[in-house]
């Protein structure tokens, strides 16, 4: 297996998220199910995350000092899949077997079948309160490990979001980092018409967080918003990630049906070429 | 240890035993919440294991835990009127290594949280005790919303559970001790009005071992959590008619001692579950489904029928709601004239 030189420049996070973006759709037209437009739309973030902002160990995933990381939006777990296989979590192999019997790699992450996954998910608005709790737990043992929680913007209509957001705020859990990955569109419709969550940004703050906005496809963006996030003190920090659903595959770009539909074989290999070029570009 | 030559009892105190044909036993007898009880528990716990840690929604002052909270400040966790959270919280803290004991009530540790109970505790697994006092209609005068009548169905539902419904303070401690033994979920279900200290410390408490507390030979009851006494009432009022009926303490609904429940259908060829939980999906469904699958023998459940009970004593549901140690008395006469007739 391989593993690759890390912390990543912003150059190599980019070509990195560019292959991150092709294993997710390979994964799914391979499964023919899952959710490709919220697993592109988290892409870049994630590999932020992986290859330049977490401290792990992917030979020890259980690693007690290790910072956690939660995708909250479980649903769109093969970008975290992805993002694991490429750092060496497991083999890229596993990546034709979601969704199939037997795999490691189940419809939504499985903590006790994955390694590298730190908390199951899949049931919305779950993520955050996992990830308060192990950010209070960090905090008594006085270790120095970040938590990371990934949530929807469709999940932030859960109501558990806003219990764990005010409990987070109250505990003044600096280790703890939202991002919010702001696509705009859910499993139904537009975000803003099914049930609107704007003014989220000022929603946050009157919970008590230190808000940032982002670019969440700007990678220099995305890697100083998560490096300012560990400095911040005293608070909570939500990263909003304004994001593209299926974004750098033009046909699923915005497109609420890409949710959670899988692309056949010829629609995978225009996404592929299409990521390829644009991870080029890119470079 | 109370048993004498004569005796029938096991670990039942000496003290108890002339008094339970006698209303003095739930009045003069020394009586606790089990609420109580876990709350105490859980302090001697927090003293011996640094990583017990206890998360509360709003109710510490109801359950006493806030005692704890007064003892331990660092590592108790108040989340307000909030079970959901604090129940993935809670599972998050498990997966760094602490043992939560996630203190709420019955109706909102498996109902109000019950996604999170399920998905984020149960699923992966987790290390978190799930401590729900107010346990089938034991908060009598609270009313419907609050009495947990199907809190041990439900979580008896969910794969991975371990539930436990402890029939007295002293057992309510020892179950409280051996959960955080125990690796995995556990669900504890507490009384939230006293009931008579029936054992003591001694007694053999073990997760999923069911304990006989009154031999018999003519039918047994098995009964959970606050209808043990009540079944011990039973049995004595019915030897002085004539019947031997054994009583077995069914602590733990999930896993269910098989073996011990099999030997006393076997040997007594009559049995009567006796639970404050509805009768669908509790204990008279699981022991209904070990018997009609490997010893079909006459049997009656009592249970909280199909309906909501209402505001009221205690005491006086129990018996408005056919939970008393009447209605247990009366199941057992029926089951024994039921015995070796046709089926």
């Amino acid at each position: 297996m391989e593993t690759p030189q890390t912390p990543m420049s912003v150059e190599e996070l980019k070509q990195m998220a560019a292959n991150i973006r092709c294993d997710i759709i390979e994964m799914i037209c391979t499964a023919k199910a899952g959710h490709p437009g919220g697993s592109l739309s988290a892409a870049d973030v994630v590999t932020a995350l992986y290859f330049r902002i977490m401290r792990l160990d992917p030979q020890d995933p259980d690693w007690p000092d290790r910072d956690r990381f939660i995708l909250s939006k479980g649903h769109a777990c093969p970008v975290w899949y992805a993002a694991l296989a490429e750092r060496g979590y497991f083999d890229k192999s596993h990546l034709g077997t979601l969704r199939q019997l037997n795999s490691i790699l189940q419809g939504h992450p499985d903590m006790r079948k994955t390694p590298g996954i730190d908390m199951t998910a899949g049931s919305l608005g779950h993520g955050l309160s996992a990830g308060l709790g192990m950010a209070l737990s960090g905090k008594l043992r006085q270790k120095d490990y970040h938590v990371w929680v990934i949530i929807g913007d469709g999940e932030s209509q859960e109501g558990s979001i806003w219990e764990a957001a005010m409990a987070a705020a109250k505990w003044k859990v600096d280790s703890l980092t939202a991002i919010l990955d702001r696509n705009h569109l859910q499993n139904d419709d537009c975000v803003d018409i099914e049930m609107p969550i704007e003014p989220v940004a000022d929603k946050w703050r009157a919970f008590g967080w230190h808000v940032m906005e982002i670019d969440g496809h700007n990678m220099e963006e995305i890697v100083e918003a998560l490096e300012t996030a560990k400095t911040i003190k005293g608070k909570p920090t939500m990263i909003i990630a304004h994001t593209v659903k299926g974004k750098g595959v033009s046909f699923m770009e915005n497109v609420v049906e890409w949710h959670g539909k899988a692309p056949c074989k010829e629609e995978a290999e225009c996404a592929l070429e299409e990521i390829r070029r644009y991870g080029c570009e890119q470079n | 240890m109370s048993k004498t030559e004569t005796s029938p009892y096991h670990h039942v105190r000496s003290e108890i035993i002339p008094l339970l044909t006698s209303d003095d036993l739930f009045t003069t007898v020394e009586r606790q919440a089990t609420r109580y009880a876990y709350a105490e528990a859980v302090i001697e716990l927090g003293e011996r294991n640094p990583d017990v840690v206890v998360l509360d929604a709003d109710v510490s002052k109801s359950v006493r835990t806030h005692k704890f909270a007064e003892k331990f400040p660092e590592r108790s966790f108040n989340f307000g009127v909030a079970e959901q959270n604090m129940m993935a919280a809670a599972a998050g803290m498990a997966t760094t290594g602490l043992i939560p004991y996630a203190t709420t009530y019955a109706v909102f540790a498996s109902m109000r949280a019950l996604d999170q109970v399920r998905n984020s505790i149960h699923y992966p697994r987790l290390n978190v005790k799930i401590a729900a006092s107010h346990g089938g209609l034991t908060p009598g005068p609270d009313g419907v919303t609050h009495q947990g009548q199907e809190d041990l169905s439900i979580l008896r539902a969910i794969a991975h559970s371990t539930v436990i419904a402890a029939a007295d303070p002293p057992t309510t401690k020892l179950a409280v001790w051996a959960a955080a033994e125990w690796e995995g979920p556990v669900y504890l279900s507490f009384t939230r009005d006293p009931v008579p200290v029936i054992f003591d410390l001694n007694y053999p408490f073990e997760i999923g071992k069911a304990v006989t507390v009154r031999d018999g030979t003519d039918a047994t009851i098995i009964a959970i959590r606050d209808l043990v006494v009540q079944s011990l009432v039973a049995a004595e009022r019915l030897a002085k008619k004539g019947l031997s009926v054994r009583v077995i303490d069914c602590h733990t609904l999930k896993p269910l001692d098989v073996e011990t429940l099999l030997q006393a259908a076997e040997e007594t060829g009559a049995i009567v579950t006796a639970e404050n939980n509805m009768f669908y999906g509790g204990l008279g469904s699981a022991v209904a489904e070990v018997l009609v699958e490997n010893y079909p023998i006459p049997m009656k459940r009592i249970g909280v029928r199909d309906t909501f009970a209402e505001s009221g004593p205690y005491l006086e549901l129990l018996k408005k709601y056919g939970l008393s140690a009447e209605h247990i008395a009366d199941a057992v006469k029926e089951v024994v004239a039921r015995k070796g007739q046709s089926r």
